[in-house]
């Protein structure tokens, strides 16, 4: 398998502060599927914003391969107030695959159509995203982040604030998502279990990487939701 | 009332910044910044006082000192140097002593500046008609080139740039079209309003809007219904323009508000 990202000896911290990731070195080939879990503030946000280069490490090395990236973040969701449909929230995900001037190419109409569908949302695609269920807006910001046709898709905790229904819902259609567009995905979350049956490995952050292998190999304390790490 | 040339050529930048101001603020709004163009307009305060000190044109200093100071408030707040609203206040207040310091400077403190801070739609000359549809012509044809992008990273800032959207370039070009649109509207609402034709419509039409792409034109349109209702109505009711059209625009934002309400 050919690479997509490889970390190499990176720590870093915010501005003068303390080390928020310590010697990490993780490698991710092409077409995996890696859920990156551990507790809040171990580090699992940080470690994604490196990789997407939003942020620059303190030390050691980020290579990503994977040239055309889309990134779901963390509470992603429109404002109250704002009258963004999901059909536009989509073809602003596509923006990046097009010209920079003038209006979408009937093949960015087609794949943005094609998002959407994947998602399930078609007959909600003129809708506003504020009027739809939390669950529903998530499906809305992976149709986004699948318009842009990426190599490397990162999600950042994108079952927060949903139901578990949703949830479970969620994860089969990114189980669904990976086989279809053979795509590589971090998956990040504080917990895993809507992943864990589907994933072929996890990555476990504190402050540093402590495990890193298949669900099967986790310590079983990991997997009690009354452990301060689920 | 159109027989008179000063009337005409008030109606005609009226329908510039009328459509151009709601235009501008609409990605200004949405990115949570409504309040830049208050900020801009005092900074333009600036360069109107500059333009008494150095014997320029007026609406040119405040234009090159207000695309100065957008662009500032831009680069604080990209670089995090500062947050967002802190960024704004330095800028803001930086702006308005720096105008009132060389206002006195050039000994102009005796000169109507109540139509640069309220507007003087009424004393607008064809070359100012000439420079404000240029540059507003110019303006709302890059808006409608460049709809999709502005829209992706108002959209989703670190997701367009992670994407490899040109983010820092588009957010200086917003700031430097919300600087244009003030430098522009000056003489028509005046600095002190002009934030307040950028924001508003767009408040209103969000309530009534169904999509981005509809708010948008929805704020054009209630924009200039503003200023035409504003101009009719000060011309009549021998009221200020400036003032009559921000205060019909807010109650656009009243009128809309019970549809909001209905739809949730």
């Amino acid at each position: 398998m050919s690479l997509a990202v490889r970390l190499e000896h990176v720590s870093f911290s915010y501005g003068h502060g303390p080390l928020v990731l310590r010697d990490v070195d993780l490698t991710v080939d092409r077409g995996e599927f890696l859920a990156i879990a551990g507790p809040n503030g171990g580090g699992k946000t940080t470690l994604l914003r490196l990789v997407l280069g939003l942020e620059e490490p303190t030390s050691g090395r980020v290579d990503v391969r994977a040239s055309r990236l889309s990134y779901l973040p963390q509470r992603a969701q429109a404002g109250v107030d704002s009258p963004l449909t999901v059909e536009e929230l989509v073809a602003a995900g596509r923006a990046p695959r097009t010209r920079l001037l003038g209006p979408l190419r009937r093949a960015d109409h087609e794949a943005v159509r094609e998002s959407i569908e994947r998602v399930g949302l078609t007959p909600l695609a003129r809708r506003r995203l504020t009027t739809l269920s939390g669950g529903q807006q998530q499906r809305a910001f992976i149709a986004k982040a699948l318009a842009a046709d990426p190599e490397l898709l990162v999600l950042d905790e994108p079952t927060t604030g949903v139901d578990v229904e949703a949830q479970e819902s969620l994860a089969s259609l990114l189980e669904q998502l990976h086989r279809e567009l053979d795509v590589t995905v971090l998956y990040v979350s504080h917990e895993f279990g809507a992943v864990e049956r589907f994933v072929e490995r996890i990555v476990l952050v504190r402050g540093a990487i402590v495990f890193d292998g298949p669900p099967s190999k986790l310590p079983d304390l990991w997997h009690d939701p009354s452990h301060i790490h689920a | 009332m159109l027989d008179l040339e000063f009337m005409r050529l008030a109606f005609a930048a009226g329908i510039i910044v009328g459509l151009l101001a709601p235009a501008v603020g609409f990605f200004l709004v949405q990115r949570r910044l409504s309040l830049i163009g208050d900020g801009i307009g005092h900074v333009a305060f600036a360069g109107v006082a500059l333009g008494y000190l150095l014997d320029l044109p007026l609406v040119l200093t405040a234009l090159v000192v207000s695309v100065g100071g957008a662009l500032s408030i831009e680069a604080l707040r990209a670089r995090r140097t500062a947050a967002g609203d802190q960024a704004l206040a330095l800028i803001f207040y930086t702006g308005i002593a720096g105008g009132v310091v060389l206002v006195s400077a050039a000994g102009a403190l005796n000169v109507n500046l109540f139509q640069f801070l309220f507007g003087s739609i009424l004393t607008v000359t064809r070359g100012d008609l000439a420079v404000i549809a240029a540059l507003g012509a110019g303006a709302l044809a890059l808006i409608a080139l460049l709809y999709r992008v502005l829209v992706a990273v108002v959209v989703d800032e670190e997701g367009a740039r992670v994407a490899g959207l040109p983010v820092p370039l588009l957010n200086a070009l917003t700031a430097a079209l919300a600087a244009i649109t003030i430098a522009v509207s000056m003489r028509v609402v005046g600095i002190l309003l002009i934030a307040a034709l950028m924001v508003l419509p767009v408040i209103a039409a969000g309530r009534i809007g169904w999509s981005m792409r509809s708010t948008l034109l929805l704020s054009m349109g209630i924009g200039l219904g503003a200023v035409l209702v504003g101009i009719t109505t000060s011309y009549y009711a021998n009221l200020p323009p400036g003032g009559t059209t921000v205060l019909v625009a807010a109650a656009a934002v009243l009128v809309t508000d019970p549809i909001a309400t209905l739809r949730r």
